[in-house]
C-alpha cells in the first residue's frame, strides 16, 4: 500500500440541475496531509461538487471513497461523521448566536436540560489556541468582523472533529490582511494532519498554499497536476480553454472633447457629513479616466451623485453639456450615461426577475418593448436572446432568474445591457470584483471597446491594478476631493499609494 | 372611593383577560421562531375554545369538576392536530404562510360553528357549561389586603400560563432544543448543514403552537364564558399575534405585551364603575384593545428582531 493514501475518492461524479450538467463524470483523488486546489471559473461546478461531497447534494451517477472506503453522503450529517468539514463561502453562521452557540450547534454539550455552556465556551477556547484562530467564544457572530467569522467557520468544522477540510472560496470576502493570516492558518491545519480541499479561482493562492491542483472547466475535469510541475500561465490557459492574456492590451488612446464635466461638487454622506468636498473632474470622448482611492473616500458617493441615486448640494455636473445635476436616474440615463454599479445584486439586477426581464430595466417603456401600455414579451425575449448570445452569458435560458446565475455571468449580463444602451459614457463601479481571470479579461476588453469606439468610460476600482492596466488618466480620490491627476502609463503604484493615503503626488500631479 | 379595591380588581381582571393571550402569543413564538408566520393563531384558539367546551359538556356529567382538565387537555391535543395542515402547507409544501393561515382562520370559525350546531341540535352556542374552572385561593397568600385579590386569586390556568411562561424561556434559550428551534428560524440553512433536520423542527414548532393557542382558546370558554358560539374568541388569536411582536418574540416580552393588552380588556369594568358610559359609547370602550394594538404595530416596533427566516420556506436542493 502507498505511504500516503488517499482520503477522498470521487469517481465519475455527474450531477444536472434543470437545464445544465453542474457534474460531468468528475474524477477527483485527494492525498492525506495535502492542500489540494480545486480550480475552475465561476460556474464551473467547483461549488456542486463539493456539496455533492458534503452531502448537500445527491449526484445523479459516481462513487465517493473516504479513506478507501465507499460511502454513500446523503447528508451532511454523514458528512460530518466521515470526517469531513466545510467552511462555506456564504458563512453558514446564526449572526444573533455567540460564536460558541454556533460552533456547538446540532453537538451540544449538556449538564442535565440545560446546554453546558460554560463548557463549550472552554472547548472552543482549546481549539481556537490550539490552532492559533484567537476567536472570542463570547461574542456574537454579527459583532465579529468577516476574517473572525470565517475563523468560527473554521472551528465549527475542527469542533465536530473533522479531518478533511472543505474552503469554498475562502480568501473572496477578506482583506489582504486577513488573506495571509487564513494561509498561516491553513499550514498550521495541515501540520496538525488535515487534509484541505480549497476551491478558488485565485492562481496566486493556489501557488502560495497548494501542493496539487485539479482543474475543472464547465463541469469537467480538465487536468490534476502537482503545484511544483505547473505555472499560472499554463493554469489560466486550462481554466479558461484559452491562453489568457494577463496584460491588457490596447492602442493609444485618442481623446476628444468632453463628455463629462463635474464641477465643484459637494455632496453629503450617509453619515451625515460632507463626502464629496467641491470635487472636480472632466471624462472626454475616446479615453478611460480610473478613479483610484481607499475605499471610503466618496466614491460610492460620486457615483450616485453621477448617475442621480444622490443628491449633490452644490455644483453641476454637465453631460454633452447639458446639465443633469439631480435629475431623476431615467433622465440620466436617457441622456447617454449607463452604470455598471458596485453592487451588483443591489442595483445591477433584479435577483427575482428572469434574464430576459433584467435586460430592460432601464429601457422596457421604450416602444420597441412596449405596445400600448402592455410589454411586448416577444420583442423583449429576442432582445435578450440577441445580447446573452453576444457577450457569452452562459446561462440556461433566458427564463432563468438572475439569482441562479454565477457571478461573473450575472455582471456579463449587466454589461451586455449597459453597452447596449449605447452610451455617451459608461461608468464602470468595481465592474470585476469576485470574478475570474476569464470574465476579468472580457470586461477589461469591453471597456476598452467602448473607449476605441470614441466614448467616454469612468473607472471606478479598488483594485490598483485595474486602475493602473486599463486606464489612461488616473484621478486620484482622497476625502471626497480629487487629489491630482496622472497619466496611466508612466505612473507607479508608489506614487499612487502615497496619492491615496493623502501625501500630495511626487511633484503635486500632473494637473489637467 | 377605595383607590386601592380598584386598583386591586384591575389587576385581578387584567390577569384574567391576559391568560388566553400569553397562552397564544408563547404558542405563536414557538412557529415564529422557527420560522413559520402564524397569523392562524385565532383559528387555532377558536378550534381549542371550541373542543374545550364540548368535551367539558361531554363529561360534566360523569366526572364533574375534573371534565374542565378534560376538555382543556383535549383542546391542547385538537389544536396540535389542527395546526398540522399548516405545517404541511408552509413547510412541506412551501406555500405562502399567510395564505395557509388565513384559510385555517376561516376552516376554523366555519368548522366550530357548523359542529356545534350538529351537536346542539341548531343552537349556535353551546349550551352554558355547569362546570368550568374556578378561581385558587393560594392559602396565606390571598388574605393579603388588596395583593390578595389582585394576584394570589385567580384561574388556575392563569398560575400555568405564567409558569408556561418561564418553561418556555428556558427551553427556547437554554437547551440544546430551544438553540436549534432559534437556528432554523435565523438560518436554516446553517441549521441544515450541522445536521438538524429543519423540516421536523418546523413541524414539532407549529404543533406546538397549535398546542399552546388551542389551550388559550380554551381559557376563555373554560372560564369567563362558559359555553362557545361564533364569537368567544373575537379576535384575540390576532391580538396574540401582535402581543409577540410587541415582545419581540421573547417570552417575558410576549407576557408584557399580552399583560399590556389584558388592562385594555380590564379597564372598561372600571369605566363602568366611574360612570364614564353615560358620556362615552361602551362600544368605543370595547374597541380599546384593538385600537391600542392597532397603535402599537404602528408606532413602537420594527422589523429588526424577527426572526431572520421568519415567512421563508426553506429549499434543501436550491441553488
Amino acid at each position: 500500500m502507498n505511504p500516503v493514501k488517499n482520503v477522498v475518492e470521487m469517481r465519475g461524479i455527474t450531477k444536472r440541475f434543470p437545464g445544465i450538467i453542474a457534474n460531468d463524470n468528475i474524477t477527483l483523488s485527494v492525498k492525506h496531509g495535502e492542500i489540494h486546489a480545486l480550480l475552475g471559473e465561476n460556474g464551473a461546478g467547483k461549488s456542486t461538487l463539493m456539496n455533492v461531497l458534503f452531502g448537500l447534494y445527491q449526484p445523479e451517477e459516481g462513487e465517493i471513497l473516504i479513506n478507501e472506503k465507499s460511502v454513500k453522503i446523503t447528508s451532511p450529517n454523514v458528512a460530518n461523521e466521515l470526517g469531513i468539514g466545510m467552511v462555506h463561502q456564504h458563512f453558514m453562521l446564526v449572526e444573533t448566536f455567540t460564536v460558541t452557540e454556533n460552533i456547538v450547534l446540532g453537538n451540544e454539550p449538556k449538564n442535565g436540560l440545560q446546554i453546558d455552556i460554560r463548557h463549550a465556551e472552554k472547548e472552543v477556547e482549546k481549539l481556537s489556541d490550539r490552532y492559533g484562530l484567537k476567536v472570542d467564544p463570547r461574542a456574537k457572530i454579527q459583532d465579529i468582523s468577516v476574517g473572525m467569522q470565517q475563523r468560527v467557520e473554521i472551528l465549527k468544522t475542527l469542533y465536530r472533529g473533522a479531518d478533511i477540510l472543505i474552503f469554498d472560496e475562502p480568501t473572496a470576502v477578506l482583506t489582504p490582511q486577513e488573506i495571509h493570516e487564513l494561509i498561516e492558518i491553513m499550514h498550521n491545519l495541515v501540520k496538525e494532519g488535515k487534509t484541505i480541499i480549497l476551491i478558488t479561482h485565485k492562481l496566486k493562492e493556489i501557488m502560495a498554499v497548494c501542493d496539487a491542483v485539479t482543474i475543472i472547466r464547465r463541469g469537467r475535469v480538465i487536468d490534476s497536476v502537482l503545484i511544483k510541475d505547473t505555472n499560472p500561465d499554463d493554469l489560466a490557459a486550462k481554466m479558461v480553454g484559452r491562453e489568457v492574456n494577463f496584460r491588457v492590451d490596447k492602442i493609444e488612446a485618442s481623446p476628444k472633447q468632453t463628455i463629462l464635466a463635474v464641477e465643484n461638487v459637494t455632496a453629503m454622506g450617509n453619515r451625515g457629513v460632507n463626502a464629496l468636498n467641491n470635487l472636480s473632474l472632466e471624462v472626454r470622448a475616446g479615453e478611460i479616466l480610473g478613479i483610484a482611492g481607499v475605499d471610503g473616500n466618496g466614491q460610492s458617493e460620486l457615483i450616485e451623485v453621477l448617475t442621480g441615486l444622490r443628491k449633490a448640494t452644490s455644483g453641476r455636473v454637465l453631460l454633452n453639456g447639458k446639465e443633469i445635476t439631480n435629475q431623476p436616474p431615467r433622465n440620466i440615463s436617457e441622456s447617454g450615461l449607463s452604470h455598471i454599479p458596485e453592487d451588483r445584486h443591489k442595483r445591477g439586477l433584479i435577483l427575482d426577475f428572469t434574464m430576459s426581464e433584467n435586460m430592460v430595466l432601464e429601457t422596457y417603456f421604450h416602444p420597441t418593448f412596449n405596445k400600448n401600455g402592455f410589454l411586448d414579451y416577444g420583442a423583449i425575449d429576442k432582445h435578450a436572446a440577441k445580447l446573452i448570445e453576444e457577450f457569452d452569458v452562459r446561462t440556461p435560458s433566458i427564463y432563468t432568474p438572475a439569482r441562479a446565475l454565477s457571478g461573473g455571468n450575472q455582471q456579463k449580463a449587466i454589461i451586455a445591457r449597459e453597452v447596449d444602451n449605447n452610451p455617451d459614457i459608461l461608468i464602470a463601479a468595481q465592474p470585476t470584483r469576485g470574478l475570474d481571470v476569464g470574465a476579468i479579461e472580457f470586461i477589461h476588453r469591453r471597456l476598452i471597446e467602448q473607449r476605441d469606439n470614441g466614448k467616454a468610460v469612468l473607472l471606478l476600482s479598488l483594485e490598483l491594478d485595474e486602475v493602473i492596466n486599463v486606464s489612461d488618466r488616473i484621478a486620484v480620490i482622497y476625502e471626497g476631493q480629487i487629489v491630482g491627476i496622472v497619466d496611466a502609463k508612466s505612473t507607479t503604484e508608489q506614487e499612487l499609494g502615497l496619492m491615496m493615503s493623502g501625501g500630495k503626488g511626487l511633484d503635486g500631479g500632473e494637473k489637467r | 372611593m377605595d383607590w386601592g379595591l380598584i386598583l386591586s380588581n384591575l389587576v385581578h381582571d387584567t390577569i384574567v383577560f391576559s391568560t388566553a393571550l400569553i397562552f397564544a402569543s408563547l404558542g405563536g413564538l414557538y412557529s415564529e421562531r422557527s420560522g413559520v408566520v402564524n397569523i392562524a393563531l385565532e383559528g387555532m384558539m377558536i378550534i381549542g375554545a371550541f373542543t374545550g367546551a364540548v368535551m367539558t359538556y361531554a363529561f360534566q356529567d360523569s366526572l364533574g369538576s375534573l371534565a374542565p382538565w378534560v376538555g382543556f387537555i383535549a383542546a391542547g391535543i385538537g389544536g396540535a392536530i389542527f395546526a398540522l395542515p399548516h405545517a404541511v402547507a408552509s413547510v412541506s409544501f412551501k406555500a405562502d404562510q399567510t395564505v395557509s393561515g388565513v384559510a385555517l382562520n376561516f376552516l376554523a370559525a366555519g368548522l366550530s360553528v357548523y359542529l356545534t350546531k350538529i351537536i346542539f341540535n341548531g343552537a349556535g352556542q353551546t349550551t352554558t357549561l355547569s362546570q368550568v374552572f374556578s378561581k385558587w385561593s393560594i392559602p396565606g397568600l390571598h388574605d393579603i389586603p388588596y395583593l390578595g385579590h389582585a394576584i394570589f386569586e385567580a384561574y388556575p390556568t392563569s398560575y400555568i400560563a405564567f409558569i408556561l411562561v418561564f418553561l418556555t424561556w428556558f427551553l427556547v434559550f437554554k437547551t440544546p432544543f430551544g438553540l436549534r428551534l432559534r437556528a432554523v428560524g435565523e438560518h436554516p440553512r446553517a441549521a441544515d448543514t450541522v445536521g438538524i433536520n429543519v423540516k421536523k423542527m418546523r413541524y414539532t414548532a407549529v404543533m406546538i403552537s397549535g398546542a399552546l393557542a388551542a389551550l388559550g382558546g380554551a381559557t376563555i370558554s373554560l372560564t369567563t364564558t362558559s359555553n362557545f358560539s361564533h364569537n368567544t374568541v373575537s379576535g384575540q388569536g390576532f391580538i396574540a399575534i401582535a402581543a409577540l411582536i410587541f415582545g419581540k418574540w421573547h417570552p417575558a416580552g410576549a407576557m408584557g405585551a399580552a399583560l399590556f393588552f389584558g388592562v385594555a380588556q380590564a379597564i372598561k369594568s372600571l369605566v363602568q364603575i366611574f360612570g364614564l358610559t353615560q358620556y362615552v359609547p361602551t362600544e368605543f370602550i370595547f374597541m380599546l384593545p384593538y385600537v391600542l394594538t392597532i397603535l402599537v404595530m404602528a408606532g413602537f416596533v420594527g422589523r429588526s428582531s424577527a426572526p431572520a427566516a421568519l415567512g421563508k420556506p426553506y429549499d434543501t436542493g436550491s441553488r
